[in-house]
């Protein structure tokens, strides 16, 4: 209790520079990704077989180097952000949606919707993903909006086992029940009183989950079963560069730096958003 | 105390001697002296009593005298323990080596802690348990160890103790797990118990069954105990010495009597001043309201006046309750089959009227907290009638049930847990407002709950606040002005006082008193605490296993007690008063389990009318006889 009285102007500081850093890397990230097109008209495709394998900082036209097909690092890099973001925020985002609505309602009502969602649940996690995943996209064929679909589908149950697993702790708690002897109805209460209280959880999982979605993207894509190939991606990226990794370290190592900085960016928002949701300032401690 | 003289005097060296103690906690400008430079002596077989509210550091000071802060995040800044096991040489505990610390640490000081369900390992028999102090401390081997595990046990007067050897805490009932817990902290032979709110979390009649415990053991064993309490009654029961504890400071020390017929310090003034005493109002019709002193700023202060509660209206009840029954499944068959049940509530009638508070009173297990909840319509009733105002709860539509909610509100126990940690205080005492939209207009809204939260004693700006930067108290408060916003007829307070300490208490329950006379709310107080309920209640119901035994105004069932349990639960409540002859029959027995297999009904009890109003269950001669 004591030490819950205030945030120490220590840790405020500290938590508006999570968020300065935060939105610095995402935000920088996403706006280099958005005119990416303005800024490299060719998309980062065009070959220069002359120009092939340049070292980073040598070229002033090639700032980051270049690939084995001369293509430059820097444009793929940014260019490849688009599929990669739009992937990894889009399948999180949806996942997040689905899974947080099965899971409120499964955890609140209890009774038949929770033995039906969640036995179904189980039995997906069972399935090895790869399996499902080359099932699936085979039937529906390939593609960014596909793989998106797919990510969403395969993932929602993580989120709503772990809002489920919340909600039945909250559901008892105190405040609810007085709440519900306020008058307050049902849906009031799932939305006002234990979503705002699951939160926190949900927040840590989505930011760790975008990171793995834009490297699952490259493990798909790199099975034929993605976007097209020829379409620079970060997660592709890695892929191709790993046979140079060697001779060429730059190829890859780019690529990783932007999912680096961008999974950080996202993780320090995410802290910042969790502690901001939570007057208390307890959850980070 | 009339045993005192056979106690060994307390001018010789003392067992343990705590000198300038100061503990801290965090570090750098973050630092925080949860104790101050307190000092005092332990004599040989007494009691210490260390007397002190939430955060007055009383708990800090028994961890740190067994070094246990170190494993809590607590420094010891200055001072120093004196220990002197054999009456002679002193050993700083301060400054002992952790060896040397853990030799101490249940063999020559033992400890016993307020949660017993959490203070034991559940996955570890009793017996293991008793044992793994005994071969650690006392070199025993397996079979001896038991042994004298079941003679602790016996001398803790727990039945059937070879049975018990084998079972594991989750089969305990919390008196036996407490029971456990002392015959643990016996089994070597301490030379010091310290006792850390031993029987807070217990019912009253199994706290007097434990503190009857502790005193004959420590009488047997020439034990010295550090009673720490928040409760002056249980004070006065156990201590020869009481040290008083005040925001980290030791602010009073002395012989109990002197400290509760003398009292120096303005806070232990103030502490005693509002502390319920059973018996205070003998001979009175009508609950009253008497002024309270506050510390404020470290100055008493006098608040409230003193006023007759002549608030309630007998012409038509409010709310009447005919045979209402609760039942709840418990334990199922493979195929479903409902095998047992809890008879939570059985056939329980009683009328509330205008201005009027019904204490229902009980122990764990009483029902009286579903009585509660089914009112509220949390919980579903099995059979009965509820009249509210005459109309019939079964027979109303959707639309007036949800009305009835707005009619009758509820405080719950616990005012960290009623409250959402993650909205302010004003939206949730706005929510009643919007919820049955008893006013549209925002700003109307914000006034609406500016009033109430200066209506409760808080503040209007306080509604920007979250419920973590309030105090136990205050929340309490903003629970209140919560069940208040909608404008309720009858209000149901579930032990909403129970969590709070003395001073706060007697504060809210002249809150509660106040707004009942100044809105003509009718009360249903839930509570175990006989004490607050002789101030408060103008009718008491008496409840044991799902029915009343017991039901007529204050006055008759204080002072005419009918019921055998009655007088139980009544004998059973420590006094606030050193000098009063402590009751000698001996109170056994545990509470029995409300659940029942399917097919086994309990038996109804038979009321009959010993006083005009005054209605007593018919016990059987065998239950009379027992008692």
């Amino acid at each position: 209790m004591a030490g819950a009285q205030a945030v120490s102007p220590n840790r405020r500081r500290f938590r508006s520079l999570e968020f300065a850093l935060g939105i610095t890397l995402t935000g920088g990230m996403c706006l280099a990704v958005l005119f990416s097109g303005f800024l490299f008209p060719d998309g980062g495709e065009s070959m220069d077989l002359m120009a092939r394998l340049i070292p980073p900082f040598q070229d002033p036209a090639h700032i980051l180097g270049t690939d084995p097909l001369g293509r430059d690092v820097l444009a793929r890099v940014i260019v490849g952000g688009k599929i990669s973001l739009t992937v990894g925020i889009l399948s999180v985002l949806g996942a997040v949606v689905l899974g947080t609505l099965v899971g409120l309602v499964a955890g609140y009502y209890r009774g038949i919707a929770e033995v039906l969602l969640m036995r179904f649940a189980d039995i997906q996690l069972a399935l090895p993903f790869i399996l499902i995943a080359i099932m699936f996209l085979a039937i529906l064929g390939t593609g960014v909006d596909k793989v998106i679909f797919f990510m969403i589908v395969a993932q929602w149950v993580q989120y709503a086992r772990l809002v489920r697993g919340s909600v039945l702790a909250l559901r008892d708690r105190e405040f609810i029940l007085s709440a519900r002897a306020i008058g307050v109805g049902n849906g009031r209460i799932i939305f006002t009183h234990i979503l705002p209280n699951v939160l926190g959880p949900i927040v840590i999982l989505m930011t760790l989950n975008v990171a793995n979605n834009i490297l699952l993207e490259s493990s798909l894509t790199f099975l034929g079963l993605g976007v097209d190939p020829l379409i620079p991606s970060w997660g592709g990226m890695l892929a191709d560069g790993r046979t140079y990794l060697q001779s060429a370290w730059w190829v890859s190592v780019f690529p990783g730096l932007a999912i680096m900085f961008t999974v950080l960016g996202l993780n320090l928002l995410g802290d910042w958003l969790r502690d901001l949701l939570d007057p208390t300032g307890q959850t980070g401690k | 105390m009339s045993d005192n003289k056979a106690k060994p005097d307390s001018a010789s060296a003392p067992l343990l001697s705590v000198r300038s103690l100061s503990v801290e906690f965090g570090t750098g400008g973050g630092a925080f002296r949860a104790v101050k430079d307190v000092s005092f002596d332990v004599q040989p077989g007494r009691t210490l009593a260390v007397v002190g509210e939430s955060g007055s550091g009383k708990s800090v000071t028994s961890l740190a005298i067994m070094r246990l802060t170190d494993y809590t995040g607590g420094r010891i800044v200055g001072g120093e323990v004196l220990f002197r096991p054999d009456g002679t040489e002193a050993l700083n505990l301060v400054e002992a080596s952790d060896a040397k610390l853990r030799e101490i640490r249940g063999n020559d000081i033992a400890m016993i802690f307020q949660e017993p369900m959490t203070s034991l390992n559940p996955v570890f028999t009793i017996g293991n348990q008793i044992a793994e102090t005994l071969t650690l401390h006392e070199g025993l081997n397996t079979r001896d160890a038991r042994t004298r595990a079941k003679e602790l046990l016996q001398k803790v007067r727990l039945p059937d103790a070879e049975k018990l050897l084998d079972r594991y805490p989750h089969q305990l009932s919390g008196g036996m797990r407490q029971r456990v817990m002392i015959a643990m902290a016996l089994a070597c032979n301490p030379k010091l118990l310290i006792a850390d709110e031993p029987t807070t979390a217990l019912d009253v009649t199994i706290q007097a069954q434990i503190l009857n415990i502790v005193r004959d053991l420590q009488q047997e064993m020439g034990t010295a105990v550090i009673f720490i309490t928040h409760d002056m009654g249980v004070v006065a029961e156990m201590a020869d010495d009481v040290v008083v504890m005040w925001k980290g400071e030791k602010v009073e020390q002395g012989p109990v009597r002197e400290i509760f017929a003398a009292p120096k310090h303005p806070y232990t003034r103030a502490l005693l001043s509002a502390v319920p005493r059973l018996g205070s109002l003998t001979g009175q019709p009508l609950p009253k309201r008497t002024p309270v002193i506050v510390m404020d700023g470290g100055e008493p202060k006098q608040v409230g006046e003193t006023h007759i509660q002549n608030t309630a209206d007998y012409t038509k009840p409010i709310l009447q309750v005919g045979k209402l029954t609760t039942r709840f499944d418990v334990g199922k068959t493979f195929f479903g089959r409902v095998t047992h049940r809890v008879h939570a509530v059985e056939e329980v009638s009683f009328d509330i009227y205008p201005g009027e508070t019904l204490a229902l009173v009980g122990e764990s297990g009483s029902g009286k907290s579903t009585i509660g909840r089914t009112l509220q319509q949390l919980v579903e009733p099995t059979g009965g009638t509820v009249r509210f105002n005459g109309r019939d709860m079964a027979a109303m539509s959707q639309a007036d049930r949800r009305r009835l909610r707005q009619e009758i509100q509820y405080i719950f126990q616990d005012p960290f847990a009623s409250l959402d940690p993650r909205h302010t205080v004003g939206y949730s005492i706005a929510e009643p407002i919007i919820v049955h939209g008893l006013i549209r207009d925002r700003k109307a809204i914000d006034r609406r709950v500016q009033e109430l939260l200066e209506q409760v004693g808080l503040q209007p700006q306080h509604a920007k606040r979250y419920p973590h930067e309030f105090s136990g108290g205050q929340r309490q408060r903003v629970c209140i002005a919560r069940a208040l916003a909608s404008d309720p007829k009858l209000i149901i307070a579930d032990e909403s006082v129970s969590a709070l300490d003395v001073s706060i208490q007697a504060q809210i329950v002249n809150l509660l008193m106040e707004l009942q006379e100044r809105r003509h709310l009718s009360y249903l107080f839930i509570t175990h605490d006989m004490a607050v309920v002789e101030k408060i209640s103008h009718r008491v119901a008496v409840m044991y296993l799902g029915q009343i035994v017991e039901i007529g105004t204050r006055q008759a069932v204080f002072e005419n007690p009918q019921h055998s349990y009655t007088r139980k639960l009544l004998s059973a409540v420590p006094i606030a008063d050193p000098e009063r002859e402590r009751a000698q029959t001996r109170i056994e027995g545990e509470i029995p389990s409300p659940v029942r297999p399917v097919g086994q009904e309990p038996a109804i009890h038979q009321m009959r009318e010993v006083e005009p109003g005054h209605w007593v269950a018919i016990e059987p001669e065998r239950l009379r006889g027992a008692a």
